[in-house]
């Protein structure tokens, strides 16, 4: 019985959405029709950005009408006082939204200030917008999705711990299947890498990007279609947190072998230094492109293949298509898993070099 | 490179630090250390049955070991009081025999020492008995002779009568 009930928020919540969604339907202005290519193109740039609307599909009627899925979020700005409106207003980019006297309009997916009612967007020669940008800290469809893996994850774990409290220290439900993972987190990841002697400090934050780079990854392989770890902004948003994680707990020891490293000749000392230093930021920066390139690279292969079938439209090649879109995305499954992992275990490898204590040179 | 700064938006920046950071404060306080020190605490839990179990299991085996030795020494113990009690038994049957012997044996010298002195006792009455009949008999005897005078006289006679041929 329990079990069932465990499932509920998630269910509600994917209700909820399907229910807004259905009930918002909203219509476009027609478009002029481009070719299929073209628009299959279009359409993965469109889903690997960021969007100020939660759209959950979109089509074209035979009258070249525009329809739009989904309902809009909230758009919070900094342009002279903060300014707070729905995302509604911008009619999914096609118009132009006029707030308080001011007026914006969505560019490439980002908001740029306009000078009236039929404002344009100025371009430069390199297709640059060089019109003035407000600070932009709106609900997009992003943040939306990482707030829902926030109250997810929180629930989730939240319910498991208590669950223990209440079993006497066994695991319940979720935490079953959960619980196996939080152990090979401990015994895998932290313990080997870190050491047994500071790994505890770690490991809240170890669990929590493994499992939120984990749980992203697999929203991001739904047909919600979003997708939070293919934003440069969220993998250097975790990166910079490991690196300011790494660099704050670096012992003596640390930032002897990155200075003055021991046990090689005075030149090369010096020349080591700059190097090392380099290094210290290459390795988040590493993993802020590794994480960022695999998930980006992965919803373009499998997004493209999926349009093959409609570019192919017939009987062989867009079966063959749906056969590789079908094993490409059992893949992607195991990279959402994967790039969680390497992550992780690169996170906590990063904290043991810091807390390093004994010399092997 | 420049797609990739152009990509960067800094309100997903700002949401994301914020939620992540949040998301890591609160999963600490409620669920990570709630559930890492369940999970300590079951395995050391585990850990220490285990221990004890082992424990318990050697101190089984000590204390067989001991019933072992505990009932060997009894053994040993039964061995040597039955011996000693054998031993007893036979002494005293030894001893029983040897002062029984010597029993028979004053017994049998006293007897033998009142035989004798019976014995004596008969042998002088027998004696004095004997005297006084042969007494008797010789008064008897020369009374009877005595009467008789030729007879005598022939006696005499056929005695000189030996005497002399032998001699001559």
């Amino acid at each position: 019985m329990r079990r069932k009930i465990s499932l509920k928020p998630i269910t509600l919540l994917l209700l909820l959405v399907t229910f807004v969604s259905f009930g918002k339907e909203q219509e476009g202005h027609g478009e002029q029709k481009t070719d299929q290519k073209t628009e299959i193109k279009e359409y993965i740039q469109h889903h690997l950005q960021d969007s100020y609307d939660f759209s959950l599909f979109s089509y074209t009627t035979e009258t070249g009408e525009h329809k739009h899925f989904g309902f809009p979020l909230p758009v919070i700005l900094w342009d002279n006082g903060l300014k707070v409106f729905s995302s509604s207003k911008f009619h999914h980019g096609e118009t132009v939204a006029e707030v308080d006297g001011s007026f914006y309009k969505v560019h490439h997916s980002k908001i740029y200030k306009v000078d009236g009612a039929d404002g344009q967007i100025i371009e430069d020669d390199h297709h640059h917008a060089t019109n003035e940008k407000p600070l932009d800290f709106s609900i997009t469809k992003n943040v939306t999705m990482i707030m829902m893996v926030f109250l997810i994850m929180f629930f989730m774990f939240k319910r498991m711990a208590s669950a223990y409290k209440k079993n006497g220290g066994m695991p319940k439900g979720m935490g079953r299947f959960l619980e196996p993972i939080v152990l090979y987190v401990r015994d895998e990841i932290a313990i080997p890498n870190i050491g047994k002697k500071h790994y505890k400090r770690y490991m809240s934050y170890l669990l929590t990007v493994f499992f939120f780079v984990w749980i992203v990854n697999l929203f991001g392989l739904t047909p919600i279609g979003m997708n939070v770890t293919n934003n440069i902004a969220v993998t250097f948003c975790l990166a910079i947190i490991t690196y300011l994680i790494t660099t704050f707990s670096g012992n003596k020891n640390y930032w002897k072998h990155i200075f003055w490293m021991p046990g090689v000749p005075v030149p090369m000392k010096i020349i080591l230094a700059p190097i090392e230093l380099l290094g210290t930021f290459i390795k988040p920066f590493a993993l802020m492109i590794r994480l960022y390139a695999n998930i980006t690279a992965g919803h373009i292969v499998l997004m493209s293949i999926i349009g093959m079938m409609f570019v192919f439209n017939n009987w062989l090649g867009s079966s063959l298509s749906f056969l590789l879109a079908f094993v490409l995305g059992i893949l992607e499954l195991l990279v959402a898993a994967l790039q969680a992992y390497i992550f992780t275990v690169l996170s906590a490898l990063y904290f043991g070099m810091a807390v390093e204590e004994h010399d092997h040179h | 490179m420049e797609e990739l700064l152009g990509g960067f938006s800094l309100g997903l920046f700002f949401w994301q630090a914020v939620l992540f950071v949040a998301l890591i404060l609160l999963l600490k306080k409620f669920a990570w250390k709630p559930i890492l020190d369940s999970v300590n605490d079951r395995e050391e839990g585990i850990k220490n049955a285990l221990d004890s179990a082992e424990k318990a299991k050697l101190e089984m085996e000590n204390l067989q070991a001991d019933n072992q030795k505990l009932l060997k020494e009894a053994r040993a113990e039964r061995e040597t009081m039955l011996k000693e009690a054998r031993d007893i038994k036979n002494k005293m049957i030894e001893d029983a025999k040897g002062e029984a012997q010597e029993q028979a044996n004053k017994l049998i010298q006293q007897a033998q020492a009142a035989i004798e002195s019976e014995k004596k006792a008969a042998m002088a009455e027998l004696k004095n008995h004997v005297a006084g009949l042969s007494l008797d008999i010789a008064e008897k005897v020369v009374r009877d002779e005595l009467s008789n005078k030729d007879k005598q006289l022939k006696l005499v006679e056929t005695m000189l009568g030996e005497k002399s041929l032998t001699e001559a």
